[in-house]
């Protein structure tokens, strides 16, 4: 009887709200709740990384194995807070945040030469070969005043990213 | 059948069946490509790629063609509660034992008489044949009357001729089980363990069903040759086969395999679409056993559904299998009111190929060695 979702109370659904800082609306919680529950297949209480690559559109993403490592083993709390830098309510700042972690692969707060590198390397695979990307990036970087071993920190991701207009939106389809 | 633990990337040899994704996606250009001078900005922007790795994390249109969808619920105030409750009663009550039933008796009659004609009339094959053919309509439409099957048939019905194929989508087993009540076709299909399987092996074989398992690519080239030889023959059963692979839940309908396109013979494409209003007649394999789809059948008050015969198609001049294969996809998406969307069903069973991946990093990677180059 009734409906799945009103498995998610209201204090639930305020609750995940306030974890993601209203990013998005109880409806898109709802909606994403039942996707939640959908991709957790056997009901552990969070998505296991098998789930996410079996969505092939997931599966092909040149930076999926990097998004994974972020988001395996989240609760929906997390998993929804993973989500709202994608909310088109979500501030730039926040957006930024999300790019600047997910270069920052050891957590340490600094994206060095080689975390770039990394990325880089997701993104172009065997199409580039590591000394071209070496350069490229090396290049870049001199001309935005910046040196092979500098490390940039957030508020450079800021700065560089800052005034860009930037669209990083998913849409949540509420029904 | 391929256990979800052992998932392995497809082979390289069966991209060439793919229709290309990238016609499908919304936005095919994910990856920005930088104008002009490339700035660290551009380099370290990975918004598009993100943005399409979130939104496929909350919504993708694979994971969409085979979600069940549970019949709206209409108990919704206090006045038709009791009604439901009688309703319950009487489906789980009355129904369900009349129904067990009627299937019981449909297998007394059916066994009683396959048995003794199979092993009496081993001299006089096309006798048999003929017979058994009859029996298993039989069975079948008993099959039909245990959950009530209100099937609509449109158009002529199929004859028996060579070089024909016919094409369906598919929804779940009991598509072959309505199909079959009104002409024994011959079937192309996966292996099933437990009852299922054992009357594969027996009873349907004599219908000239052909079984192979999905995990094993040596089973590709065994079938493929039984095929072609199975439609030469001008007095086997017609052949059905479901170029999806794989049940899809009725809304879409995913990428249709080639084999059935390739046979040099004319296709007949079949649409079937059933009505949800009782029950949805998805099965769900992830999640539920044949058997436990067929109780749920059972119990509901009726299953609904519409079968279309299509007019007959040819692969035209200079038509490729996969372009015919995708031409009778759209007729059958547009007869019954499905969705197409590119995915290969197999991708439950095994991972995309890393092909597509690397065409999107081909693309990122242009542009990085363009601005290379401009030094």
């Amino acid at each position: 009887m009734g409906n799945t979702s009103s498995m998610l109370t209201q204090y639930d659904i305020e609750e995940v709200q306030q974890h993601c800082n209203h990013t998005f609306s109880q409806q898109e919680i709802v909606s994403l709740y039942q996707r939640f529950c959908q991709l957790d297949r056997n009901g552990c209480g969070f998505v296991p990384a098998e789930e996410f690559l079996s969505v092939p559109e997931f599966a092909v993403n040149p930076l999926s194995q990097r998004l994974l490592r972020m988001v395996d083993g989240l609760n929906f709390k997390e998993f929804v807070a993973f989500l709202s830098a994608f909310s088109p309510r979500a501030p730039l700042q926040h957006k930024i945040e999300f790019i600047f972690k997910v270069y920052d692969s050891d957590g340490n707060g600094k994206v060095t030469f080689s975390d770039m590198l990394d990325v880089l390397h997701d993104l172009t695979g065997q199409f580039v070969s590591e000394q071209q990307r070496k350069q490229v990036l090396t290049r870049v970087l001199e001309e935005a005043g910046y040196s092979k071993d500098s490390f940039l920190v957030l508020s450079d991701f800021v700065k560089i990213l800052g005034n860009s207009d930037m669209k990083m939106e998913v849409e949540v389809p509420v029904d | 059948m391929d256990t979800p633990g052992n998932l392995k990337t497809s082979s390289s040899e069966l991209d060439l069946d793919r229709p290309n994704i990238e016609d499908y996606l919304p936005s095919g250009s994910s990856i920005q490509e930088p104008i002009g001078k490339l700035r660290l900005r551009d380099l370290l922007d990975i918004s598009p790629t993100l943005t399409e790795a979130a939104g496929a994390i909350v919504d993708d249109s694979f994971t969409r063609c085979f979600k069940s969808n549970p019949p709206e619920p209409w108990n919704w105030n206090v006045y038709l509660f009791p009604l439901w409750c009688c309703g319950v009663v009487i489906r789980y009550g009355i129904l369900f034992p009349v129904r067990v039933l009627v299937l019981a008796i449909g297998w007394i009659i059916f066994l009683s008489s396959y048995i003794p004609v199979h092993l009496l009339l081993k001299g006089q094959d096309k006798l048999r044949k003929k017979i058994e053919r009859s029996l298993v309509e039989v069975i079948c439409m008993f099959f039909v009357a245990s959950w009530t099957g209100v099937v609509k048939y449109h158009g002529p019905r199929p004859s028996r001729r060579p070089k024909q194929v016919f094409v369906a989508n598919h929804t779940s087993m009991i598509d072959f089980i309505i199909l079959e009540q009104m002409t024994p076709f011959a079937v192309i299909m996966q292996k099933h363990p437990g009852w299922v399987g054992l009357l594969q092996s027996t009873i349907l074989e004599s219908v000239g069903c052909i079984w192979f398992h999905r995990s094993e690519a040596k089973d590709r080239e065994i079938v493929a040759k039984k095929l072609k030889d199975h439609v030469q023959g001008a007095d086997n059963n017609p052949l059905l086969i479901f170029p999806e692979g794989t049940c899809v839940n009725n809304h879409y309908t995913v990428m249709f395999k080639k084999g059935a396109f390739e046979l040099d013979s004319t296709v007949c494409p079949i649409a079937i679409k059933y009505n949800k209003i009782f029950v949805d007649a998805f099965w769900n394999s992830r999640k539920q056993s044949f058997t436990t789809h067929l109780l749920q059948l059972m119990t509901s008050w009726a299953v609904v559904c519409d079968v279309w015969y299509l007019e007959p198609q040819n692969l035209r001049p200079g038509e490729t299998p996969i372009e015919f294969a995708e031409r009778v996809r759209g007729i059958i998406s547009a007869r019954a009111g499905l969705k197409k969307v590119p995915w290969d069903g197999y991708l439950k069973y095994s991972r995309p190929s890393p092909k597509h991946r690397e065409r999107k990093q081909q693309r990122f990677a242009e542009s990085v060695l363009r601005s290379l180059e401009e030094k």
